[in-house]
């Protein structure tokens, strides 16, 4: 059992982490084309994501994209995900289930529906119909984070401002909404980085106007590999593994993704 | 959880927000969806409204039917590879220590946030003839000529097996963390051996989630539309590409739209199917 142990996560480790290393040396290749193993070394391929006007602003692009659409997933989940938990509301779960369909359909469904509806409104090709469509898919990911949150919530806090004379909307400002904050940003967060790597809706919205970066690296690739898409690739790498470990740091990682910690503790 | 107190007025109105952007955004561009695969292709990439049954008919067609079920096998293939490694994998990871179960975690969480776009072209790179595996083979004497393993059917199941595995890790995970170490540890005061325990007792224990964890990747795979498109040849597109591909460079919008709805249907089988097992586990237990 112990081998099998060791064989199955050295195994799994090596699959994440192989294409991302062969990556990583290419990016820092000094020859125009890939090769192996790689012939001296640049970080010329780093500095020209910046230096190059189309690279720049893609990536200025997919960041406004990203802020955006977290930003609007957050207020389309924060009232949805508070009143259905605070209140008995009459067809709750299908309400709840309204705000989960979305990204548990495959991507390509959206994408089709948002393409079919911006090109009746005659609204096309605009970087706020790939800002909405991102904003309406990802706001499960706040939806769920916030519901969870107001389900691990102690009762005895709103009952407590309840005695003290504090009316519901006292309440909620001073004691809810605080402790939903946190859940908040954990849901921004995912939706922002969800957002920033998403192809297909941002492509059939309005791909061929709004070049966000992952059509930009998809684009690229039909004309051939360079290594600046290593180079990028490995900045994406870096800010996703970033991201994640602040929330493991300040956050609670391992309860947003559904641990029982006390368990864990008890079984470690 | 705090009693749930009675909705005012007001608590409709905030309600009301969320609700109309749903359905602005999502129910009624689904139902022009639906509207659309009925409408008149126009030659040149234009449709106008009308009511006809070509689109429809076409999903019947030979070719169709035999996209789909390429999509829909290989999709399974990729759920059953992914399953199969990420049970163990989640296993063994829930019960580390906190250091290297955070670190693990991490790392999953950092693959699971790499673009597909990205996914496809690494693995187009490890796979391909100008820096990939066979050039470190040649590198260290063990090949002579570098070979190139891509565009193939087994690049894109690599390809779809590394973007789902996250996700498969991340479903498996809540019910791995709850599974009480006393009960294995039960099973080998017994006599059993680690390795038993696992066969015997984990794993049948967590049969409905392997099951759950199983249909939900394949729905993910199923959706996946640039891993097929960097690593197959068009014989080996999914369901996903070939939709896109209708709906922007063949300017088949109606015919997108039947095969989307088809898809459609197909995952909200499998989502079906997959709250049916979980609300059976949830009364057992």
């Amino acid at each position: 059992m112990r081998t099998l142990k060791w064989t199955v996560t050295t195994l799994t480790v090596a699959f994440l982490l192989a294409p991302l290393l062969v990556v990583a040396i290419v990016s820092i290749n000094e020859n125009r084309y890939m090769d192996f193993p790689p012939e001296g070394f640049s970080v010329s391929w780093y500095t020209a994501l910046w230096t190059d006007a189309g690279w720049r602003n893609s990536i200025v692009r997919s960041v406004t994209i990203a802020g955006a659409s977290a930003g609007v997933a957050v207020l389309v989940a924060t009232p949805l995900a508070y009143v259905l938990r605070a209140y008995r509301i009459r067809l709750a779960p299908l309400l709840y289930a309204l705000g989960i369909l979305p990204f548990m359909l495959p991507p390509v469904i959206s994408a089709l529906g948002m393409q079919v509806f911006w090109n009746a409104t005659g609204h096309v090709g605009r970087i706020e119909n790939v800002i909405l469509a991102h904003g309406v898919f990802f706001s499960t990911l706040p939806l769920v984070a916030i519901s969870l949150a107001m389900e691990t919530m102690d009762p005895s806090l709103r009952e407590a401002a309840h005695t003290l004379g504090a009316n519901p909307r006292t309440t909620f400002r001073t004691i809810t909404f605080p402790l939903l904050v946190p859940s908040m940003i954990t849901g921004y967060a995912a939706a922002f980085v969800l957002s920033l790597n998403e192809y297909i809706i941002s492509f059939l919205v309005a791909g061929f106007s709004v070049e966000t970066l992952p059509i930009k690296i998809f684009n690229s690739l039909r004309y051939g590999f360079t290594p600046t898409i290593a180079a990028v690739t490995v900045a994406f790498i870096v800010v996703a593994a970033t991201v994640f470990t602040f929330a493991a740091m300040f956050g609670n990682l391992l309860r947003f993704l559904g641990a029982d910690v006390d368990q864990l503790e008890r079984n470690a | 959880m705090a009693e749930q107190r009675r909705p005012t007025r007001g608590t409709y109105g905030v309600l009301a927000i969320p609700v109309a952007v749903l359905t602005v955004l999502f129910v009624v561009p689904f139902g022009m969806m639906v509207a659309t695969s009925f409408y008149h292709r126009i030659e040149g990439g234009f449709y106008e409204p009308a009511f006809e049954l070509n689109s429809w008919q076409r999903l019947f067609s030979d070719v169709f039917l035999e996209r789909a079920a390429f999509s829909i096998g290989i999709s399974l293939v990729a759920g059953a590879i992914c399953i199969g490694i990420a049970f163990p994998f989640t296993y063994f990871l829930t019960r580390m220590r906190r250091r290297p179960h955070v670190a693990l975690l991490i790392l999953v969480l950092s693959a699971l946030s790499l673009s597909e776009v990205i996914v496809g072209f690494t693995w187009s790179v490890l796979l391909g003839r100008a820096a990939g595996i066979s050039n470190i083979l040649v590198w260290i004497g063990l090949m002579d000529e570098a070979a190139a393993y891509q565009p193939s059917f087994v690049a894109v199941l690599l390809g779809l097996s590394y973007i789902a595995f996250p996700y498969c890790v991340l479903t498996l995970y809540p019910s791995l963390t709850r599974l009480d170490r006393e009960i294995t540890e039960a099973a080998q005061t017994l006599g059993a051996s680690p390795w038993r325990t696992f066969r015997t007792v984990v794993v049948p224990m967590s049969r409905p989630i392997i099951l759950a964890g199983f249909l939900l990747v394949f729905v993910f795979t199923l959706g996946s539309y640039l891993i097929a498109a960097i690593l197959g040849k068009p014989e080996h597109w999914t369901l996903s590409v070939y939709i896109s591909d209708q709906a922007s460079f063949n300017a088949n919008v109606p015919f997108a739209a039947a095969m989307a709805i088809f898809l459609t249907a197909l995952s909200l089988a499998v989502v079906g199917i997959v709250t049916l097992i979980e609300t059976r586990t949830r009364r057992e237990s």
